[in-house]
């Protein structure tokens, strides 16, 4: 991974964190449902690790997919789901659906899990899992078993990802519980769906360039 | 249809949505008797520096006849800003207006010209039915994750049970009923909710044959109309607790949960009781991990010339209340209370929810004062304040003066006639004084009666906000 690859990865992740759908406002509503700053800050892990499975589950699917296949192929059929996916997003009107708003720890994580699938936050790191050729990486090049430690690098990938999107929120979340307020919302809540629809759009359209 | 920017009139609070600027629009239910000509929904200045103000402004027939417009409500609300779910970009422009008669659901369109809405999709009873096995629609929220509307009848001609119907957000098709398990629960009629905590409630008023041909005398001296309240796991869709409030207590109608999602309390008014013509209101609160119910207002029924009365009310020699609509400002502060009997609009400071205050009084109508608003004094009024609004910053309410159609006929048998009124509110020490210059009424209506009214951007029981 190259040092620009960590810095695109850190830089969507902290793209990820200011989303409000992804998980910092969820952590305010409790923080305020409770009267209390600890809801708030207790709510951001389980978010945070949610947000990790997400994206670890498809870091690792690509990393070791790619040890077994061409990278052409690869990134041809990963560029041609993120345009559509990235389509999809911008096009359709449908809502994630969640019923219940008290939740436990290990629900939270779960709804921060399917939040983030939804909306393909792993998909987006795509072309930054795939610039990487395969056993390029230094150090890893002289092992023979390519997928296992290629699975570790997209972990690595997600878990450097998820740190940024932790720290986004975490500093967002306070901001807004502490200094900003609610009303911020109102004014400063543009449209990130379709921001996030052409981000999409354009790592999958630079992942089919590459290709 | 979505926006860069979310909705001005989402708020995320309910001290955000009082702080918004004042309503210019008012939508109002508006359905003919006779069912010879279409019901409409009629647009009301409130614009206190248009030339037009209090004047009908604008007019939209519904495409068919025999709705019955009873309640209605928009696609969305603040709740689109609740964090589980978000969808701050899609737009309050779509009036839900279902016929409680004919169980057909209209969607209008306030776009482009607010003052001319119009009907861009019309939802018929066979596909309420086929759906989600419910007909008689009636109350209609905005949730986040799509449109509540609850429904008195069951489908094919069944009695019931009545429940919810869940709408698409974008499309208005009926998804189907909400419930995965509703215990005991058989009779329905208004739905509310503390969205943040994962509560529903229900209430209970009666089944189609109970209402449509009037008010039962028969039934209601047998206790058989409703008299319990429901609670619900909003998440898991099942019944948690039914809450008797004693068979006496015959229909508890609207129900008016606290606005700030921190309180776990809210207000349910009950028509009449049959044992000395009262009427109540009564509080939900949480005691320990149940839920219970706690009487806070008694109105007492007011004797009368039995030769002035309409024939139901005869035997007694006495006007019932009854309490038929009730409304909590957004502040939680203020509570109104309708007496449509004695034709009086009730206010109470309910800052303890336990111990309300009266703090103001307006009388217009009643089956025997007949009191004349005061811009037309020499003329008295029939029906009497009914559907309340109030506005979110608390300042101004709203009153409509017809029950239900069938209703209407019994009490005021020589013709409920139409009028809106708005009062005016001290939000500091409270008080009510009528607005001379806001008297909608007569052939302003065209004939047709006034139900509901719906502010735009918003009102005191049209949003619900998940942070405080």
């Amino acid at each position: 991974m190259t040092v620009a690859g960590w810095a695109a990865l850190v830089a969507l992740g902290v793209f990820h964190g200011v989303n409000p759908a992804m998980g910092w406002l969820f952590a305010v509503a409790r923080g305020l449902q409770e009267g209390s700053q600890r809801a708030l800050l207790l709510s951001l892990p389980p978010i945070a690790a949610g947000h990790l499975a997400s994206v670890g589950l498809v870091a690792a699917l690509v990393v070791a997919t790619r040890s077994v296949t061409t990278s052409t192929a690869l990134a041809v059929a990963g560029g041609l789901v993120l345009v559509g996916f990235g389509l999809w997003r911008l096009l359709s009107a449908r809502h994630f659906r969640w019923a219940g708003m008290r939740l436990s720890s290990a629900q939270l994580a779960a709804w921060s899990f399917l939040m983030s699938s939804a909306h393909g936050a792993g998909l987006m790191l795509l072309p930054v899992l795939l610039v990487d050729p395969p056993g390029a990486t230094a150090g890893h090049a002289a092992h023979p078993a390519g997928a296992p430690v290629g699975a570790l690098t997209g972990l690595g990938a997600a878990a450097v990802h998820t740190v940024a999107m932790f720290a986004a929120a975490l500093a967002l979340a306070l901001t807004v519980h502490r200094v900003l307020g609610l009303g911020v919302l109102r004014r400063a809540w543009f449209n990130v769906d379709r921001l996030w629809a052409a981000v999409l759009m354009v790592a999958g359209l630079v992942t089919l360039i590459h290709a | 249809m979505t926006r860069w920017t979310p909705d001005p009139t989402f708020h995320p609070s309910p001290r955000d949505a009082a702080n918004a600027p004042p309503e210019k629009l008012a939508y109002v239910a508006a359905f003919d008797r006779g069912a010879r000509r279409p019901d409409a929904i009629v647009v009301l200045d409130t614009d206190p520096d248009s030339a037009d103000y209090g004047q009908v402004v604008g007019w939209t027939d519904l495409p068919h006849r025999g709705d019955e417009l009873h309640h209605f409500g928009w696609n969305a609300c603040s709740s689109a800003l609740c964090p589980t779910a978000p969808h701050p970009h899609v737009e309050r422009r779509y009036l839900i207006v279902p016929g409680l008669r004919s169980s057909r659901i209209n969607v209008l369109d306030t776009r482009p010209d607010p003052r001319q809405p119009r009907v861009v999709k019309v939802i018929g009873p066979e596909e309420l039915a086929k759906r989600a096995g419910y007909s008689r629609p009636h109350t209609v929220h905005c949730g986040p994750d799509g449109i509540y509307l609850s429904a008195l009848g069951g489908a094919d001609g069944a009695e019931g049970p009545g429940g919810i119907a869940i709408l698409d957000h974008t499309t208005f098709e009926v998804r189907g009923a909400w419930e995965a398990d509703r215990g005991p629960q058989f009779l329905a009629y208004d739905v509310w909710w503390h969205l943040t905590q994962d509560v529903l409630v229900t209430s209970e008023w009666g089944t189609p044959s109970m209402i449509e041909d009037g008010i039962v005398g028969e039934l209601l001296l047998a206790r058989r109309y409703g008299h319990a309240i429901h609670f619900w796991d909003l998440a898991t869709r099942r019944h948690v607790q039914r809450v008797d409030l004693g068979d006496q207590y015959q229909m508890p109608l609207e129900l008016r949960p606290a606005h700030d999602p921190r309180r776990s309390h809210g207000f349910v008014g009950v028509v009449i009781n049959v044992e000395d013509l009262s009427a109540s209101v009564w509080l939900w609160h949480r005691d320990g991990d149940r839920w219970a119910v706690t009487k806070v207002i008694e109105i007492p029924a007011e004797p009368a010339d039995p030769a002035r009365l309409p024939e139901l009310l005869k035997p007694f020699g006495a006007v019932p209340p009854l309490v038929t609509d009730i409304d909590l400002s957004v502040d939680d502060r203020f509570l109104y209370v309708s007496c449509w009997g004695t034709g009086e609009l009730r206010q109470y400071d309910v800052s303890d929810p336990f111990h309300p205050v009266q703090t103001g009084s307006v009388r217009l109508g009643g089956i025997v004062a007949r009191t004349p608003h005061p811009a037309a004094p020499d003329q008295p009024l029939s029906g009497g304040p009914q559907m309340v609004e109030v506005s979110r910053d608390g300042r101004r309410v709203y009153v409509s003066n017809s029950l239900y159609g069938a209703w209407d006929d019994q009490f005021y048998p020589d013709g409920v006639g139409a009028w809106l009124a708005k009062l005016d509110v001290d939000p500091q020490a409270g008080g009510l004084t009528a607005d001379l210059r806001f008297f909608p009424h007569g052939e302003q209506f065209r004939g047709l009666r006034v139900h509901q009214t719906r502010l735009q951007g918003g009102d005191a029981s049209s949003d619900s906000y998940c942070f405080p």
